[in-house]
């Protein structure tokens, strides 16, 4: 709606846009200077720059904290859930998408269900399931439960893209002699690159955040995720701003350098997936 | 793959996109292990769920007696739980309001040819990615009686405005509003942006040719076109403000007093700090009632205007 050429009014908007980007981004500013300044400084002057660049608050919070099991729990929770995902997400979609009989319509059906009811509905049930078949602070509770929750998620989003996806290639492949399970392989699943993407992105991102279900499972057992880490020492240092921050900053630079180094392709998959 | 079949697949996909051919016949097999899982965690739980909701369970005897609609009675004339109902609904419909008026302006800016538009594109995205419980300790110190936002308030000489932004009552709630929006506003900002550029230069060009001018070719033109996207975000940021529970927990845990205690927290607070798991479960059933409900109904009617915009 802008004109071709950039003009005045652009230059405008330029200014404009940028200046709100710096309020926007003002908190996590204030985030990585406090984590920077001794106790002293904070204190006295919170927004300057520090005065002296000191890591002494992440050498501290990395060893108080508990940082480093706390970040090999949640890239294992990570890493084996979105897998898991990926697989069984889009063999169901597969099946969802490519049945043609009311069965996949309803099993459509019964996975959005998960989309929207919430979850405190089936925390304590599953907490006692988990208790009972003794997988409390094991890694396995955690990654069950993120892969039976981000399953709708999942499935919604692979299906939807199948839907737009025509069946000449993987019936040609089928003409060919190939399976059904050969052609999800080495054509269908290939051709949902795309969206792949979109689900390992979003995934994720909501198994490195969780908290409620993690703190429940996992707190106390010496595999806690960093949101459950970073929990306890907040509550333990709350008063030591320059420290809890370091560990914030710690805690989050993992899932924000993945978001900064996938950025384009994230946002782009992101709103494409979603609009399937 | 064999030669022929690549040439097979290489013809234009025009030839037919199979829609009407129903050769393809996948088995449903396929769906087994996500399915399997799906039920063990979601499905049977959900279903426990809404039967423990019926019950007295405390989480320690090993008899639950049946007590019918007690706890649903308990819960209508239970203070704490309506205050609560009320806080969640006033963030489900506050966010979702603000967050998608300020994210479609935030997508019409940077979908201008601004130069810094992938810059700030992404740095507009980033807070939605981050860990919700440790933005919600950021913010906690912003808000403090010390902290950076009565700091700024005071370098600028608004004293008159510092505030204790979450210990006043009146204020705390619409403090945490003001976190989440700032959160996700980012993310509504994504959708729009993917619908924005799904809509053809030609057909704006066109509009402006007909005389229309910026104002009416939005409200037109791109409004009605951007129907898909903006019932996307309306239903998923309401379910998320239905949903909301880490960063108020973190924040406040729903203090000052009750202030900011939302029906999620409150049911995290009967199951597990008071052990009353059959009543928090009633809670749960309840905010699974509405969440339903609200989401259908939100979604037919948009659903309903997309057609008609169409």
């Amino acid at each position: 709606m802008t004109g071709r050429r950039y003009g005045g009014g652009t230059l405008t908007l330029e200014i404009v846009m940028i200046a709100i980007a710096l309020v926007f981004a003002f908190p996590l500013y204030v985030l990585v200077v406090l984590s920077l300044k001794s106790p002293e400084e904070a204190a006295n002057s919170p927004l300057s720059l520090p005065s002296a660049l000191s890591f002494d608050n992440y050498t501290a919070a990395w060893e108080q904290a508990d940082l480093a099991p706390a970040i090999l729990s949640s890239v294992v929770i990570t890493v084996v859930s979105v897998a898991a995902l990926v697989v069984t997400g889009a063999l169901a979609a597969y099946a969802i998408a490519r049945h043609t009989s009311h069965w996949s319509g309803a099993l459509f059906a019964v996975f959005l269900v998960g989309l929207v009811v919430p979850f405190q509905l089936a925390l304590i049930p599953l907490y006692q399931l988990v208790r009972d078949a003794e997988l409390l602070g094991s890694y396995w509770s955690v990654i069950l439960y993120m892969v039976g929750t981000e399953l709708p998620l999942t499935v919604f989003l692979y299906t939807g893209f199948l839907r737009a996806v025509p069946r000449d290639y993987e019936e040609a492949a089928m003409i060919d002699g190939a399976s059904q399970l050969r052609a999800f392989r080495s054509v269908v699943f290939p051709l949902m690159r795309p969206v792949t993407g979109t689900v390992i992105i979003l995934n994720a991102i909501g198994c490195w955040n969780a908290f409620l279900v993690p703190n429940l499972f996992l707190s106390g057992s010496g595999r806690q995720t960093i949101p459950v880490a970073v929990y306890s020492f907040v509550g333990e240092f709350a008063t030591q701003w320059n420290l809890v921050f370091a560990g914030l900053v710690i805690g989050m630079a993992p899932i924000l350098l993945v978001y900064l180094l996938l950025q384009r392709r994230m946002i782009r998959g992101f709103a494409s997936g979603l609009k399937g | 793959m064999t030669s022929s079949t690549t040439t097979t697949a290489s013809r234009p996909v025009a030839t037919g996109t199979g829609s009407r051919r129903r050769r393809s016949h996948v088995s449903l097999w396929f769906a087994v292990p996500a399915l399997a899982v799906y039920a063990v965690v979601v499905l049977y739980p959900v279903a426990s769920g809404v039967y423990l909701a019926f019950t007295d369970w405390n989480g320690l005897s090993a008899t639950r007696a049946f007590t019918g609609l007690e706890n649903l009675r308990t819960f209508l004339g239970d203070g704490d739980a309506m205050g609560a109902l009320i806080h969640q609904l006033i963030i489900a419909t506050v966010f979702p309001l603000i967050q998608n008026v300020v994210g479609l302006a935030l997508a019409v800016a940077l979908n201008s040819r601004i130069k810094s538009r992938y810059v700030l594109r992404t740095v507009f995205f980033a807070p939605a990615v981050m860990t919700p419980i440790i933005i919600a300790f950021l913010w906690q110190y912003i808000y403090s009686t010390d902290g950076t936002l009565n700091t700024v308030l005071g370098a600028v000489g608004l004293d008159g405005l510092r505030q204790s932004w979450l210990g006043d009552p009146d204020l705390a709630l619409w403090s945490i509003i003001a976190v989440i929006i700032w959160q996700f506003t980012g993310y509504a900002m994504v959708i729009y942006l993917a619908g924005l550029q799904a809509i053809p230069g030609e057909l704006l060009e066109a509009a402006q040719i007909d005389g229309a001018g910026r104002v009416t070719t939005f409200v037109r033109v791109v409004i009605p076109l951007l129907a898909p996207s903006i019932t996307i975000n309306v239903v998923l940021s309401t379910i998320m403000g239905l949903k909301i529970f880490d960063q108020v927990y973190a924040m406040t845990g729903g203090g000052p007093g009750n202030a900011t205690q939302t029906l999620t927290g409150y049911q995290y607070q009967q199951a597990f700090t008071l052990g009353n798991f059959g009543y928090g479960t009633t809670v749960a059933l309840v905010l699974a009632a509405i969440v339903s409900v609200v989401a259908a109904l939100q979604y037919k009617v948009l659903r309903r205007n997309e057609r008609a915009a169409s």
